[in-house]
């Protein structure tokens, strides 16, 4: 009997070409839409969240005055704040000074606002961005504070053109300037922010010859081990506290960042990505299901009549039901496969084209075959029911 | 005696469509009966309840009042399933408007009754070749039934009656459709079925030379059995 139901169903499909592909199609689009959304949303998750380490391994950042403190309580660091950290605290892997400011760069007649950054070649190896064309700061050059600097990508586009211009000489506000290396481009960050506008020189060079004084803006140290940030952090505080005279009670007038934090914060917000995505796709496999439905409600009729000719010459109710519910899962079965690989190999190629991580997750695979498969089984199945339960003849007028 | 209980007996059926003022009394009361082997004719003008009375003979429908007797069985008192059974088993039925699989081919349109009869695939392809070289449509077995023309069709669904060897056939108007030539060869067909094998043949007409072919003729009028030739002993 179920051998026979089995080859009645296949007959059914077959000669019904379009209805049947119709109704595979539907279970196509909504398994592979779901499969697509998910898959990319988690890559983009993924995505952004590297982004974010690859600001710095484990960073702890120090700044002068509070966040939300008076702007003339701030005192900025110096070097010997640096020194005294490295002695003291240990586990640390750097710890980078930085001064940071704005300026005109000037080759010839081109010239460009940029940032400038006073700082030690840790800055670059803290964050693995390595040269094009070039080389890094020597410690003698370090040391004297010469007047040496690496161009980001835009900077040399902009004074440059074409050229890797090792060697040359450009104009940094009012002082002359040798180029000896070239940063990778790094493109725009997911804030919008041009990362290779960036002009790097030797700490000591941007203190005295454009800054003319002996600050530090931001002190960035960067930890072995991400368990002891905590523990770093607490430490750099005590030690701060100490080197200013900081009273128990009172206030302090700098502040530790932990980047750690921040990561968490961008992680929750790409949560929210994904929860949307997922709403989407949520949509996607209800409009599947509508698809689906609909193709079902049309032949209703159709197949209404064809089932009270199968009840006219000798079909039982049964005989009916296990014939419609296995074309029922035929099709469910086909377009699930179907839409998995097209969702995954789509996911695969998009996530290829967006340079984004490719993050197989398998239960969606499920949710989404699952949720098809009943669409497609509840919609074949419960209006052949009803038909199947009619005397012949209704069946035969049904309308 | 047993050899005289009727195959099938009709008492008191009634079949009421609508209510009320709309109310159309199909059947009136309809008292019949048919011993195996015969050929009846039914006659009668159109809308006097012949089509009616054929799908209630059929176990296609349930009257509104009165008993049909199948053999002596009460229909009216069966379960779906052995009405099911009943027709997969005894009944071929050729409807006035044929009733074919319109995208199925003619071969697999005879095979549908095999298949639920759980006929083994080879005999069903070699019972359905032979039906279908009877009715004349040897050559359009791998035909769908939309692509015949309507007499073809009605030989189709002729074919698909016969196919899986039935007690008895319930034909509306299997000529219908058909041209002289045509129809004295099903008609020819048919008796001889009825002579060789003692097939019970009920069938609707309006041609009085269809129904000559019968041995006994039933007019049908207003839903009432207006005339019966009877058994001719
Ligand atoms: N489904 C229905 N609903 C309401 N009335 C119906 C229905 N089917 C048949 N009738 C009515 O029952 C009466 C008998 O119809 P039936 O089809 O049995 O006639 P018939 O003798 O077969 O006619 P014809 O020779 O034209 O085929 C008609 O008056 C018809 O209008
Ligand atoms: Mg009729």
């Amino acid at each position: 009997m179920i051998w026979n139901a089995f080859l009645l169903a296949l007959r059914e499909i077959r000669n019904n070409l379009l209805r049947a592909g119709l109704t595979t199609l539907g279970i196509v689009i909504g398994v592979s839409a779901v499969i697509l959304m998910v898959t990319l949303g988690a890559g983009a998750n993924q995505k952004v969240t590297g982004e974010f380490a690859s600001l710095g391994n484990n960073l702890l950042v120090l700044l002068p005055g509070q966040p939300n403190g008076p702007p003339t309580a701030t005192v900025p660091f110096d070097i010997a704040v640096v020194e005294k950290i490295q002695r003291e605290i240990p586990n640390l892997a750097d710890v980078i000074p930085e001064v940071a400011v704005q300026g005109v760069i000037v080759n010839g007649n081109h010239n460009h606002n940029t940032q400038i950054d006073g700082t030690t070649n840790a800055y670059m190896h803290s964050r693995n961005w390595n040269l094009v064309a070039g080389r890094e700061f020597s410690p003698a050059e370090m040391l004297a504070g010469k007047s040496v600097c690496i161009l980001g990508e835009t900077d040399r586009r902009e004074l440059f053109g074409d050229q890797v211009p090792i060697g040359a000489r450009i104009r940094i506000n009012k002082i002359s300037c040798e180029v000896i290396g070239i940063l990778e481009p790094k493109g725009v960050s997911t804030f919008g922010q041009d990362m290779d506008e960036l002009v790097l020189m030797p700490l000591k060079a941007v203190q005295r010859k454009i800054a003319g004084n002996t600050e530090i803006n931001v002190i960035r140290i960067s930890v072995d081990n991400q368990e002891d940030i905590p523990h770093a952090k607490d430490m750099i505080q005590r030690l701060m506290r100490e080197i200013r005279h900081i009273i128990p009670g009172q206030v302090d007038d700098f502040d530790v960042e932990d980047l750690q934090e921040v990561t968490q914060i961008v992680q929750s917000a790409t949560l929210i990505l994904t929860a949307f995505l997922s709403a989407v796709a949520a949509v996607s496999l209800l409009v599947g299901g509508i698809g689906i439905m609909n193709i079902m409600l049309v032949s209703v009729t159709e197949r209404t009549r064809e089932i009270g000719i199968r009840l006219a010459i000798g079909a039982r109710e049964r005989d009916v039901l296990l014939q419609f519910l296995i074309e029922a899962v035929v099709m469910s079965a086909l377009g699930g496969v179907l839409g998995v690989l097209i969702g995954l190999g789509g996911s695969a190629a998009i996530a290829a084209a967006l340079k984004i991580p490719f993050v197989f997750q398998p239960a969606i695979v499920f949710i989404a075959v699952g949720f098809s498969a009943i669409v497609g089984v509840a919609f074949g199945f419960f209006p052949a029911r009803r038909a199947a339960r009619l005397d012949p003849i209704e069946a035969l007028r049904h309308e | 005696m047993p050899a005289e209980q009727p195959l099938i007996e009709l008492r008191g059926v009634k079949k009421i469509y609508g209510s009320g003022d709309t109310e159309v009394a199909a059947l009136a009361g309809i008292d019949l009966a048919v011993r195996d082997g015969e050929f009846v004719a039914v006659m009668g003008p159109s809308g006097s309840g012949k089509s009616t009375c054929m799908n209630i003979l059929g176990c296609l429908d349930a009257p509104t009042d009165g008993h049909y007797y199948f053999r002596g069985a009460d229909v009216g008192s069966m379960t779906r399933e052995q009405r099911a059974l009943l027709r997969r088993h005894y009944i071929g039925f050729v409807f006035q408007g044929f009733n074919l699989l319109k995208r199925t081919t003619a071969l697999e349109n005879l095979e549908l009754p095999l298949i639920y009869r759980g006929v083994p695939s080879a005999e069903r392809r070699r019972l359905g070749l032979e039906t279908l070289a009877q009715v004349g449509l040897a050559d359009r077995w791998h035909h769908t039934a939309a692509e015949l023309s309507g007499g073809q069709q009605q030989r189709v669904a002729i074919a698909r009656a016969l196919v899986s060897s039935p007690s008895v056939v319930f034909a509306d108007e299997p000529t219908g459709n058909l041209d002289s030539a045509k129809s004295h060869e099903i008609m020819q067909l048919l008796k001889s079925l009825n002579a060789e094998r003692g097939l019970t043949i009920v069938l609707v007409t309006h041609e009085e030379e269809v129904a000559s072919y019968a041995g006994r003729q039933v007019r049908f009028h207003d839903g009432l059995i207006a005339s019966d030739t009877g058994v001719p002993r």
